[in-house]
């Protein structure tokens, strides 16, 4: 098991004890238990859908110190499932808002922030404090950056990770235990699997992936239970579904095996093959500004407005426009009349621009894309008009 | 038998969770699998034929690297799950 760190026997006060009597009354955690977690020092990465439950049911169980790292502000698309952060808060750095909500719950808890991003350059300072590292953040490089960084520094990586209803969750990087790389040796290339921004999540299943590394990291501070070392866990929220697959240690992994060629923190942006700023895709088509467009329709300029968003979106809010997803574009082109001029449209600009450059390909000559899609037209034209 | 695809490859495969087809190989089952979708080939192999690192295939509970790759036998039986890697947390 894990051997968490405790510098100082630690020893509980009465109103700690009262707080945590559900805890102290069951011989699982009893006051030897409660004194581990005290003592224990866990660091959520990202306070956002997942680190938003783990971090409220750490600082709840009574996790002496809790370190917390995001550079993040409020927005009103997180108040959908960061359950830690209330309307108030849009506007103020996620820490500000985290660490006021866990002084709330356990004034006992030492709260460390880290106001950054966490990189290749900081990543084992930062770990150098704490026992046990949970991965709540939302990206392929921090993803490998925090897993090769936790197999470097010999401490446990409790993960997990979500897409719409399903999840996935584990333990990583213990001594013996396979690491992240064992299980995804490589990353997708860019653009592959969509992150939740773009591929939307369920609400609530950052708070059942991120209860289930809070349950993982208290059971290895613990010592007790099984532990999903080597062993995937499989959520699926929509199917209600727990399926658990094995995972193995890879004696070729770069990072954890016998062999390891990765022996420091690299480059995880190239390592995911993003490199810098990639030039826009819109940049390349044709565009048409949304207030341009808007006088044009007005003086009843015969332009047909092409919808390539999906059905679901086109509900959420629509310009009229004949909607044809993006992915059946190519086999639907014959719904449009190549001899008139046809604006394109998306959510931001980005799938229109791409439709744009499919009909130019396939012989349309009057098409354009519009600039920033229907949000700019929200921001420009029509406030009437959601944003979303 | 049936394959269960991942929802982020669902847009490949006409949004169907699960999948019928023939197969007696793993291997089999991944041709048949790409025959009949065939938007699905980029997304589980690289450019010289390989199944992409970030794709797993499990049969049961079993990762096929740790069985026989391709040639691990399938039986009716069987659930095979494509499991690829997934980042979203915030």
């Amino acid at each position: 098991m894990v051997a968490v760190n405790s510098p100082l026997a630690t020893t509980l006060s009465n109103d700690e004890v009262l707080r945590y009597s559900r805890h102290l009354i069951m011989p699982e955690v009893g006051m030897a238990g409660q004194q581990k977690l005290k003592a224990a020092r866990v660091l959520c990465i990202g306070a956002g859908g997942l680190g938003s439950p783990l971090a409220l049911y750490l600082a709840a169980a009574g996790v002496g110190t809790l370190g917390l790292v995001d550079f993040d502000v409020v927005d009103l698309t997180n108040l959908q499932r960061q359950i830690i952060h209330t309307v108030d808060d849009v506007g103020r750095p996620k820490l500000d808002s985290a660490g006021e909500k866990l002084a709330g719950i356990n004034p006992f808890v030492n709260v460390r922030k880290f106001e950054t991003k966490v990189t290749s350059a900081n990543a084992l300072d930062l770990f150098r404090d704490f026992d046990i590292i949970a991965d709540g953040t939302d990206n392929f490089p921090t993803r490998y950056l925090v897993n090769d960084a936790c197999v470097l520094s010999g401490k446990p990586n409790v993960y997990a990770s979500i897409f719409r209803f399903e999840g996935q969750a584990s333990v990583f990087a213990t001594e013996g235990g396979p690491c992240y790389r064992c299980l995804y040796p490589e990353p997708p290339p860019p653009g592959l699997v969509p992150s939740c921004a773009e591929g939307g999540v369920l609400g609530i299943l950052p708070g059942l992936l991120g209860v289930i590394q809070a349950t993982e990291v208290i059971k290895l501070i613990l010592g007790s239970g099984e532990s999903l070392i080597g062993r995937l866990l499989l959520v699926d929220a929509l199917g209600m579904r727990f399926r658990e697959l094995k995972l193995r240690k890879n004696p070729e992994c770069p990072v954890c095996g016998t062999n390891p060629t990765v022996r420091e923190l690299v480059d995880y942006n190239e390592f995911c093959g993003i490199r810098g700023e990639e030039a826009p895709v819109t940049a390349s088509v044709p565009e048409i500004q949304p207030a341009e467009l808007k006088v044009r329709l007005d003086r009843g300029e015969n332009i047909f407005i092409l919808d390539v968003r999906e059905p679901h979106e086109y509900q959420i809010c629509n310009l009229g426009g004949h909607l044809i997803p993006l992915g059946d574009l190519p086999a639907r082109m014959n719904e449009l009349d190549s001899s008139r001029e046809i604006v394109a449209h998306c959510r931001s600009g980005v799938r229109s621009a791409k439709a744009v450059t499919l009909l130019r390909q396939a012989g349309f000559g009057k098409v354009e894309n519009l600039a920033g899609g229907i949000l700019a037209w929200s921001d420009k034209v029509d406030p009437t008009v959601p944003k979303y | 038998m049936k394959v269960s695809i991942p929802t982020p490859l669902r847009q490949y495969t006409g949004k169907q969770a699960s999948v019928e087809v023939f197969a007696r190989t793993v291997g089999e089952m991944l041709s048949d699998l790409t025959t009949q979708f065939p938007d699905l080939r980029k997304h589980l192999f690289s450019d010289d034929g390989k199944l992409r690192r970030f794709v797993n295939v499990y049969v049961n509970d079993e990762d096929i690297r740790y069985l026989e790759n391709g040639n691990t036998p399938l039986k009716e039986s069987d659930t095979v799950s494509i499991v690829p890697s997934v980042a979203g947390g915030s």
